[in-house]
Formats: C-alpha cells, structure tokens, sequence
C-alpha cells in the first residue's frame, strides 16, 4: 500500500442542540454527532474533505484507536500521508450519521420525551437531512466550503446532495459507485432485509432494547442478503466456487459450501455489533433518495443549481450500482456544462470495489484531487 | 515550422476555435489538444478516451475527461452540448464511421476531424512497390495496426455528401506538416498526407 496511516485516531463528539427538521416531516429535538478528523485545517480553512459513509459505515475512517490498534477505520487505504486523501494537504473529517448506531443519536439513543431509547420512534432520516446535519457541523468546525466531498455508494449520494443542498459550500465533489435514485431491484432487495429484521420475533416492533434482547437472526439475513449483492459473480466464484467445507456431501442442512460459511460467518459478525433499527433507517434513506423527483425526474434541471467539480467513478462488476447508473448522473451535469470526470474502472469485487486498494482507481482519485485548487 | 507535439493537425484545429468555445475532443488521448486549446484559446473542454492509462494521464492534465467507447455513441451528450467536436486521427481506428459522423453533429455544431489519406502518393507507390505504406501518418505495420478503416480525401467526402454533411473548410497536409495547396480535389487527394475537415449540417 502506498502512502502512510495516519496512525492513533480519536474520536469526538458534537452536540446541536438546535432541533433538526427533517425531509419526513418529523424532528429530532436536539443530537450528537461523532466525528474523527485527519490532518491539520489550513488558516484559510479550505482545505477540508468530507468522507460520507455507506449503509454500514461510520466515523472512523481512517487510523486506528491507541487502546484498539486492530480496529482499524473502514477507508484507511485512502486516508493519510502520501495517500489519495493526503492528509499531509488535506483536513479530512468523518462523521457517523444521524441515525447511525456508533455513537452519534441514532434509534439506540435515550428519546428526551420519554427517557427511554428511541427505537422505532426515531423518524425516519433522508439523505437531505444527513447532508443538513454535516453542515451544522462544518459551521461548528468553522469551515464555510469543503474543498471536497467524498463517498461511495450511499456516501456518494450525500456527496451528490451536497451540491444540490449547499452549491456555495462544496468546491469538489466525488461521487463513487452511486446512482441518482435506486432501481425496482435495488429497493426489492432492501425490502428482503427489513422483512428479514421486522419478522424476527426479537424485534417488538423495533422496541427490542426494552425487552434486553435484538433481533440479531433477521439482521444477520439482511447482512447476508446485501453482501451478497455487494460481491461480484465471478469473484464469489473464483473466492469460493463449489469448495465443500468437508470434501464431500454431507446431505443435509448443516453449512457444506465455503461459500455458505462465509455469508454466515459476515452476517454473524455484522449483527454482533450493527442495531437493526439503524439498518432499517438506512435502507429506507436508500430507498427515499430521488433529488430530481421534485423536478419531475428532471436530473439535469435538478443539478442546474450545483457549482461543484465532479468527479464520478463506476465500476464494471457492480451490478447494484452499475456504470450505467453513474453515466446518468454523469449526463446531467454534462448537460449543465459542469467540469466532470467520469471513470469507469474495471475491478473485480462488485459494489464494494469502492472499498479495495486499487493502483489505478486510487491514482485517478489522487491525481483529480492534486489538481483541485484550496 | 514547429507544431504542438508534433501534430500540425491540432495547429489547424487551433485556428478554427475561437476563445470560449465548448469544445469535446473524441478520442483525446491525455487531453494534449484540449491542454493546448484551454490554455492558448481559452475553451472550456472535454475529451472522451477508453483507454485507463491515458484517463489517468489526462486526469493528470487537469482534462474533463468522461470514459467512454466511441463504438457505443455518445449516449452521455445531449445534443447540440458543444460547438466543436473533434475526432483527431481516429477515424481511421473506428468501425462504425457513419453512427459517429451522425453523433458528432448531433452533439456539436460543427465537426472538427483529421485523419490520414491513403491515397497520398507515397502510400500509393508503396503499395505499387508490393507492401502496405508506413510513414509518418501511417506509422504502423499491417499486423498492429489499429486502423480498421482505409479511405482516401475523395472517399471521405464522397461519404459527407452522401450523409449531408457541408464541408466548410478542408486543409491537407504533406508528411512534414506543410499545407499542400490546390484547387483541385484529386491533387490533393494525391499530394496530401494529412487532411483536416470542418464539417456542419447542410444548412
């Protein structure tokens, strides 16, 4: 890998105590936010790059904790000296969203109505309201425009939305694996999840907290679901093909496929520690995210408003987002005479390519970055 | 007389650009020419390439460049987005001739494009003397070349005439990149080793 860590992280907290209003119609009185930064912010402040997370993402991005050396954050190979994300030019920020279950107020949270946890009372969150709540961040961290913003997948469609909520405060944006809306299939298989975390008895009606339990069997089939989806044809293939466990059939129901042993073992993993009711949130998001529905479907007259340079990056094995997806964004804001950079790279991990340590894709980031002006 | 990168072709383009024009170059390459127009003409640009290396060379450059095959359209343009569309030594190279001649024109006003003539009579005597030309505008061999495509001045508008297309201006150019001058179409066609081409709709 190229480039250094940025070593021992830590991670802080921010209170707003202004309510936030969301796309729903509902509010969140007052919330935390978590959030690491990288690197140094620059007198002029124009140097800050925002990492927005993915469905199951949060704010460690990058580093490691100096009593947890082994939980190392999800994008470290992007984030640090010498790396896309230089943190020796750049000052980096990741945020764990609103609804999100690693720290920042979330359905896991204390309700102030009521003194007991949110759960399913927690209102629905949009992309638009994460985007609205990251700036009430950036005005606490005093930085009036981000040199950048960065995501994949989900992250990506923040970074999109950013140019749409807040032209004036986004400079550059790089949006990664992402979609403009989600497709009928894309909404059909977040659909498979939450029945999966909804019909599980353990559930309550998303009030599991108070019953000391969690609906970890419907959260683990989600997991497993999406990874699926996440992973490519052939690299499932190549990773696992038919490999028995056992050498042989053992004519029953027991784990026998490789392949099998790992989805269970990634979904006993992810449902150790990720709260059902944060996956439902999140989903939903997903599913909700259509910033040209209020223009008709009109992506272009949507991003009319948008002042950002783009950077947009597909991948040819990612049959949840596919190329043809990010081509229509891409379309848009040509169609806007916007400054916009379109790569499609070709790796072999499916969606979650976005994610890998890859020479080229990682030298298109750096190279788009080196030439943005702070 | 020195030309950018040695391609007296982009000098020719240049001059038909004006400052603040949209120009999409096909086929860019690492954006020289657009490097070259955005900051000696003052254009805003974008190039289409489907090579990786040469994206990242042209990210590199400070290029918008969108990754694309020619081969599949334009799909991406709405129409009539640029004034120029240049197409510059890669005609040659692309299969379907007639879908991207529609599509540039249908994405630009106007047609920008260069490519190299095989009738240029050295091409002629060599493969009169029994072998397939290489020279400095044919500098491959028949067995790597990437040109699928082998036409001469007079074939190409032939083909423009066929489709509607106006010519506007035609410059030809010899081996060294030195303007070759005629009033005549087949001496050119015999004289010229290089053509460039400005090409609108029929009005």
């Amino acid at each position: 890998m190229s480039g250094q860590s940025v070593g021992v992280v830590h991670s802080q907290r921010a209170h707003f105590a202004q309510p936030l209003l969301l796309h729903s119609g509902g509010v969140v009185p007052a919330y935390d936010l978590v959030y690491e930064t990288y690197g140094t912010l620059n007198a002029a402040k124009s140097n800050a790059i925002l990492v927005c997370h993915a469905l199951s993402g949060h704010h460690h991005v990058a580093g490691h904790y100096a009593e947890q050396p082994e939980n190392v954050g999800w994008w470290d190979n992007i984030v640090g000296p010498g790396r896309p994300l230089d943190t020796d030019r750049f000052f980096v920020v990741g945020v764990n969203n609103l609804g999100g279950c690693h720290g920042s107020t979330g359905p896991s949270s204390l309700n102030p109505a009521t003194g007991k946890p949110w759960g399913a009372d927690f209102p629905i969150v949009a992309v638009s309201d994460w985007v609205h709540a990251q700036a009430r961040l950036a005005d606490l961290l005093g930085i009036d425009s981000w040199a950048a913003v960065i995501g994949g997948s989900l992250g990506g469609m923040q970074a999109l939305h950013w140019s749409i909520s807040y032209p004036e405060r986004i400079r550059n944006a790089i949006v990664i694996a992402a979609a403009p809306k989600l497709s009928a299939q894309n909404i059909a298989f977040n659909d498979v999840a939450r029945q999966a975390i909804l019909t599980d008895p353990d559930f309550h009606g998303g009030h599991y907290y108070e019953h000391h339990t969690r609906p970890t069997r419907g959260l683990r089939l989600a997991r497993m679901l999406g990874h699926i989806t996440y992973l490519s044809d052939d690299q499932m293939d190549g990773k696992f093909g038919r490999e028995l466990r056992n050498g042989s059939f053992s004519f029953d129901f027991d784990v026998e496929f490789e392949v099998e042993s790992y989805l269970r073992y990634q979904g006993d993993k992810f449902a150790g520690y990720f709260d059902a009711n944060t996956y439902l949130l999140m989903t939903k998001a997903l599913d909700y995210f259509d910033p040209a529905h209020e223009n008709d479907g009109n992506l272009t007259a949507t991003l009319a408003c948008s002042r950002a340079n783009f950077l947009i990056i597909s991948f040819t094995t990612d049959w949840r987002f596919t190329s043809a997806r990010s081509k229509e964004i891409v379309a848009a804001l040509l169609a806007n005479g916007r400054d916009v950079t379109y790569a499609e790279i070709d790796l072999n991990f499916g969606h979650d390519s976005f994610l890998m340590q890859d020479a080229h894709y990682h030298g298109v980031i750096d190279a788009w970055l080196r030439n943005i002006k702070l | 007389m020195t030309h950018i990168q040695n391609r007296p072709d982009f000098d020719v383009i240049a001059g038909w650009i004006e400052p603040g024009d949209k120009v999409l170059d096909l086929g860019c390459g690492d954006g020289s020419l657009l490097r070259h127009l955005i900051d000696n003409r003052g254009v805003r640009g974008w190039g289409v390439e489907i090579d990786d290396d040469n994206v990242l060379a042209a990210i590199k450059n400070g290029i918008n460049i969108i990754q694309g095959n020619l081969e599949k359209g334009l799909d991406e343009f709405a129409d009539q987005t640029f004034d120029h569309v240049v197409l510059s030594r890669t005609l040659q190279t692309v299969h379907h001739t007639e879908a991207i001649l529609r599509e540039m024109l249908r994405v630009g006003r106007e047609a920008v494009l260069s490519f190299p003539n095989f009738a240029y009579w050295k091409n002629l005597r060599s493969v009169l003397d029994g072998r397939m030309p290489v020279s400095e505008d044919l500098p491959y061999q028949w067995y790597d070349s990437p040109n699928v495509r082998f036409f001469t001045l007079l074939d190409f508008e032939a083909l423009c005439r066929q489709m509607g297309f106006l010519i506007r201006e035609r410059k030809v150019l010899d081996e060294h990149g030195e303007a070759v001058d005629s009033d005549d179409a087949r001496d050119l066609n015999f004289l010229g080793s290089l053509a460039v081409y400005r090409l609108t709709q029929q009005l």
